[in-house]
């Protein structure tokens, strides 16, 4: 088989949208639900919140604990006998953006750990609400900390964004896939697939390895 | 509302005592830090502890500030229990909600300044008066400029603590503690951790404060000068309970104590 440069042209265009369209938008909201519902656990596990505590630690290691297409296929095919229909796009998003806040929880556990014990006091010692000490003294500081793993766990999101093709969620490695299915020339659009992949995450994880020298000298 | 009758000292009907410690006890674990500790302090009195590391003066100071749970005994600042909550006739542990109440009137100085990395000098200093007293931003800005001014960093405001010394950073804590209008500060050790020629801008500070204002103070410190200088009274304590007190001239110039002589001898030879 060699590599025919019209056909990788005509197929890049495809290719391109598949990847903005879908594996860069689910990377993104399931980024934002990572990030905000781990730090949600994060809180209620340092809080040592009863019960809710108990529970979200039970969830985290029931979460971590299984493959992700099995938690695809769960929601995506099991869900729905019991009533609960999830559109292929969102259980991607969700499923991702859930099985990462787990990783994320445990980050932000680790951020917030790092944080000496003299803030607290002077927060208590000042009186600051709780609320104000979280949003303005704590995470603030375990954030800066915490930023480099992050956004490394993030690359590694964008690279499992590919198991969705089990639950036919049209992004890039599915319509590469696709592509060599109808066409059967395979080495384009797979090429095309890894080099698309480099592009992205080549030059973010070398931004964060910046942004972590960065953090650490100031 | 008042403390119980007859914990004045001897009966003497004196003024109520505004802090007064009634058999506090704290243990962690076996070890007993305080052991039935009795304390009466006036309203703007100003008090050095002294003693040996691990006689519990420390202790004192974060009960005060609530950063340890008191295991046994009561602690009263202004008639009213600290860590207890009237329920009818009863005292109860207080909720966390009336202890941030009762806070609010006491202010703490730490060895290591714990001042917040993320925010300015200026910030540090407006945060507590906006977010806990409800101050407006400007009320606060114009009363920090003008604690700043006092303790000589004016020129620091939108600088960050990692850019300050030591000795400018603890004063930068002095005054992000004033900004509380605290009737109690408490001072732990603030010159330990400096190097020796950044002590004296500090103490400068403290001294003033102790001269000009009726701020109750509580201090706990191993500068002898300055215990000498400000305090009304000087308490030595060793094992948990105090062994000697009295005003500063009687304590080092005249103690009766072997301990506190020993104490005394081995700080001053330093």
């Amino acid at each position: 088989m060699i590599w025919d440069n019209q056909f990788a042209l005509d197929i890049l265009p495809r290719l391109l949208k598949a990847f903005l369209q879908y594996t860069l938008v689910i990377t993104v909201l399931a980024t934002l639900l990572a990030a905000a519902l781990g730090l949600v656990m994060a809180v209620i596990r340092y809080s040592k919140v009863p019960v809710l505590s108990q529970i979200t630690s039970g969830f985290l290691q029931f979460i971590r604990a299984t493959p992700i297409p099995v938690q695809l296929f769960f929601v995506y095919y099991v869900l729905p006998d019991m009533g609960v229909l999830v559109g292929a796009v969102t259980t991607g998003v969700l499923v991702l953006g859930v099985h990462y806040a787990s990783y994320f929880a445990e980050v932000y556990r680790g951020g917030i750990e790092s944080i000496p014990k003299g803030q607290w006091e002077a927060s208590t010692a000042l009186s600051l609400p709780m609320k104000t000490v979280w949003q303005r003294v704590v995470l603030p500081q375990a954030f800066r900390k915490i930023l480099p793993s992050l956004g490394n766990y993030v690359i590694s999101m964008f690279k499992e964004v590919p198991f969705l093709l089990f639950i036919s969620v049209p992004e890039l490695v599915a319509q590469a896939k696709d592509i060599g299915g109808s066409s059967y020339r395979y080495i384009e659009p797979f090429t095309i697939c890894g080099l698309i992949y480099l592009l992205a995450s080549y030059p973010a994880s070398v931004a964060m390895r910046k942004l972590e020298t960065r953090l650490e000298t100031t | 509302m008042k403390p119980p009758e007859g914990d004045t000292v001897n009966g003497a009907s004196t003024d109520r005592p505004f802090i007064h410690f009634d058999k506090v006890v704290k243990r962690y674990g076996d070890l007993t830090v305080l052991d039935h500790l009795d304390i009466d302090i006036a309203a703007g009195e100003k008090v050095t502890l002294i003693g040996p590391s691990g006689s519990g003066k420390t202790t004192i100071l974060r009960l005060l500030m609530t950063l340890e749970t008191l295991t046994e005994g009561y602690i009263w600042v202004d008639g009213k229990p600290l860590w207890h909550k009237h329920k009818g006739t009863q005292l109860v542990p207080a909720d966390e909600k009336y202890l941030r109440e009762m806070r609010k009137q006491i202010g703490m100085v730490f060895q290591h300044f714990n001042l917040f990395p993320n925010m300015t000098v200026l910030q540090n200093v407006i945060e507590a008066p906006i977010r806990s007293l409800g101050q407006s931003r400007d009320q606060a800005v114009a009363q920090a400029k003008e604690l700043l001014k006092h303790v000589g960093l004016s020129a620091k405001e939108d600088a960050h603590p990692t850019q300050l010394s030591g000795g400018q950073q603890q004063r930068v804590a002095i005054a992000r503690a004033l900004a509380m209008s605290p009737r109690v500060l408490l001072l732990d050790e603030v010159t330990s951790a400096l190097d020796p020629e950044l002590v004296a801008g500090v103490l400068a500070v403290l001294r003033e404060l102790a001269e000009t204002t009726d701020i109750t103070m509580l201090c706990v410190t191993h500068e002898m000068g300055f215990a000498r200088d400000v305090s009304d009274r000087v308490m030595m304590f060793d094992k948990g309970q105090i062994v000697e007190v009295g005003p500063p001239r009687q304590i080092f110039e005249n103690p009766e104590h072997d301990r506190t002589k020993t104490f005394l001898s081995a700080v001053l030879a330093h």
